[in-house]
């Protein structure tokens, strides 16, 4: 546990226990640069967790989070988003009060402090950053749109985009096209594609088609554990995946 | 000029309607207004400033205080403190057995001048005082609760717990704070006699450009990226976190500054009316503040001002006449504006405010403005 790694992400031996239920196990995780890790596995098998553990939403009761060789098990969530690491929610979490650009705008990662945010101008450089994020999350056009009438897919976009002006070493998307129609699915496949360079994304996904599409390599979980990680075909014939999936 | 337009007025909508108000308390009320009533206007002025501060802590940051009036009644001690030691030289005070210190502290075998009580021997210290302890208390209390995550419905509790016991603790060290009587007899600001008419229109103006000067304050912070944040944090509190604030501290900043802009509707409030009691600083007021704020419209920094003055007129003309029924047209006024008009009488402008401008051949030029016209004949009728 002491070694430095060349890892983006190295999870070593972490364990939650909720009142003695142990959601994640003696869990043991790497991301690589530009990998993009798609987790799947059935209900309640700890994914969400994982990516709260990461995110400090939820600490660890035991175990190490290193993300570029820096723990993050006591850091504060929004130190860890300080150090890189962007998270997206499995509802779309926008401010749906806001105009798309103002979305945009509060997670521009500049004036961050109380006096910053009071004294924060809307520079020609926050503009175009903005209208290139924007132009890449396809909302170009919609960027005087207030949030709550996007569509739901666009919605999810927008929380992408969120996190992407914020440039972020490590991006994590919970569930990103759920509810999304089948041309939706394609565009975001193409849009993760694209954002995983320079950076790694961690997917959480139930959608088999949409993760065959985007995956590098796939672990499985199940019960806090992990029961297999590969490339796509390997776990799809994994005899334990096909157990857990099929067997109940 | 740019800057000033859309960051002090709020753009177009929110420059007429400050325009309006502005015109209404600086030129219209003094010119029919006996000062007696003048007055009242402006001891009703007071609470607007608790009630501008709600706009941004409740209205915008979705942080319930059921506790400005403590607040307010600190702004309010701290100058009513001032004015009784200067109302109790010891030429004054000759016939206590302590000549000197004010006379509720002699009733109370008290004899000597309690060392809180010296710094408000000081006029600059006292202001410094009412602009800095109550946000120095509030920053306490925020920083207690807001960093360990205590807030919706147990922040209001909280806050309404602190007044109950800021008022027991008023009313029991009777010695030290005039107890229930509060602490009165005020009579002159440095040798200038207080209860005189002049005396009376200088505060009003004082006042009347002290609450103009919050709410261009209060705008500005609202059109920063403050202001987007606070709505963000109201209801994205999650996501606000996890795009790299620390959302403790902005709810902390904007509850210590609602707690000055209070701080200093109380001390204007001791000027005006002359005497300052531990009835305005405990639930009630506390309360009465948060349905001037939901009646006027909580997101509206213009139109809470009209619902302050709005409630008060009604509160004083039926009082007059019938004294018990009072309380239950406000609670219904209040549940009203709950059920059916969730954003008040700026809100009622926005929907319908259109039917009646555009009656008005001028209006129709400017569009939409904002708030107030229809609330202005609301005030204007109640004033007559």
């Amino acid at each position: 546990m002491d070694s430095n790694t060349s890892f983006t992400l190295a999870i070593e031996d972490l364990t939650v226990s909720f009142d003695g239920f142990k959601a994640v196990d003696s869990l043991n995780f790497y991301l690589d640069e530009n990998e993009l890790h798609v987790v799947i596995g059935p209900n309640g098998a700890g994914k969400t967790t994982v990516l709260d553990l990461i995110c400090g939403k939820t600490k660890s009761t035991s175990g190490s989070i290193k993300f570029l060789n820096k723990e993050l098990t006591n850091m504060s969530e929004h130190a860890i988003v300080n150090e890189g690491v962007g998270r997206k929610f499995q509802t779309p979490s926008i401010y749906e009060n806001l105009s798309v650009l103002e979305n945009l705008e509060i997670s521009y990662p500049h004036g961050r402090g109380v006096y910053g945010s009071l004294m924060f101008k809307r520079s020609d450089k926050v503009l175009a950053k903005i209208k290139e994020t924007a132009k890449e999350i396809m909302l170009l056009d919609d960027l005087d749109t207030e949030a709550g009438l996007l569509s739901h897919g666009q919605k999810q976009w927008l929380e992408i985009g969120m996190l992407l002006i914020q440039d972020p070493q490590l991006l994590m998307l919970d569930e990103p096209v759920a509810g999304m129609s089948v041309k939706e699915r394609e565009q975001t496949a193409d849009l993760l594609k694209k954002i995983c360079k320079g950076r790694s994304v961690l997917v959480i996904e139930h959608d088999m088609e949409f993760v065959e599409r985007i995956a590098h390599k796939v672990t499985v979980l199940h019960q806090g554990k992990i029961l297999a990680t590969g490339n796509m075909d390997e776990v799809q014939k994994d005899p334990k995946v096909i157990e857990v999936y099929l067997g109940h | 000029m740019n800057f000033v337009y859309e960051k002090l007025m709020g753009g177009k909508q929110g420059f007429f309607g400050f325009i309006i108000l502005a015109t209404l308390i600086i030129v219209i009320l003094p010119l029919f207004l006996d000062i007696f009533r003048l007055n009242l206007v402006g001891k009703y002025l007071t609470y607007a400033f608790a009630a501008v501060s709600l706009v941004l802590l409740w209205g915008y940051g979705g942080i319930l205080s059921l506790g400005q009036g403590v607040f307010f009644g600190l702004g309010g001690y701290g100058m009513a403190m001032f004015l009784k030691l200067e109302a109790s030289s010891p030429e004054n005070t000759q016939i206590q057995s302590t000549p000197g210190i004010p006379d509720f502290m002699d009733w109370n075998q008290i004899i000597s001048l309690p060392w809180f009580w010296e710094p408000f021997n000081s006029l600059p210290l006292t202001i410094a005082a009412i602009l800095i302890l109550p946000a120095l208390f509030a920053f306490i209390i925020g920083t207690a609760m807001f960093k360990r995550r205590v807030g919706g419905v147990y922040f209001a509790i909280i806050t309404q717990v602190i007044a109950v016991i800021l008022t027991i603790l008023i009313v029991g060290q009777q010695g030290f704070t005039g107890g229930i009587n509060g602490i009165t007899d005020l009579r002159t600001l440095n040798g200038w006699d207080i209860t005189s008419d002049n005396a009376k229109y200088i505060f009003y103006f004082l006042n009347a450009f002290l609450l103009l000067t919050v709410i261009v304050i209060s705008r500005f912070i609202l059109t920063s990226k403050f202001g987007s944040l606070l709505l963000a944090i109201r209801d994205k509190e999650d996501r606000v976190r996890f795009s790299g604030y620390d959302v403790s501290n902005f709810k902390i900043f904007i509850f210590s500054f609602s707690a000055m802009v209070s701080a200093i509707g109380g001390a204007m409030f001791t000027l005006q009316v002359g005497f300052m009691s531990p009835s305005f600083v405990g639930i009630v007021p506390s309360i009465e503040m948060v349905i001037f704020a939901a009646v006027g419209g909580r997101m509206s920094l213009i139109g809470v001002v009209y619902g302050t003055l709005l409630i008060n007129f009604g509160k004083t003309t039926f009082s007059e006449s019938f004294p018990e029924l009072w309380l239950f047209l406000m609670g219904g006024l209040f549940i009203s504006v709950v059920m059916f008009f969730p954003n008040g009488l700026a809100g009622l402008w926005n929907d319908y405010g259109h039917h009646i401008t555009n009656k008005i051949p001028f209006w129709k030029k400017l569009k939409k403005t904002e708030v107030s016209q229809a609330v202005v004949e609301k005030t204007d009728e109640a004033t007559v």
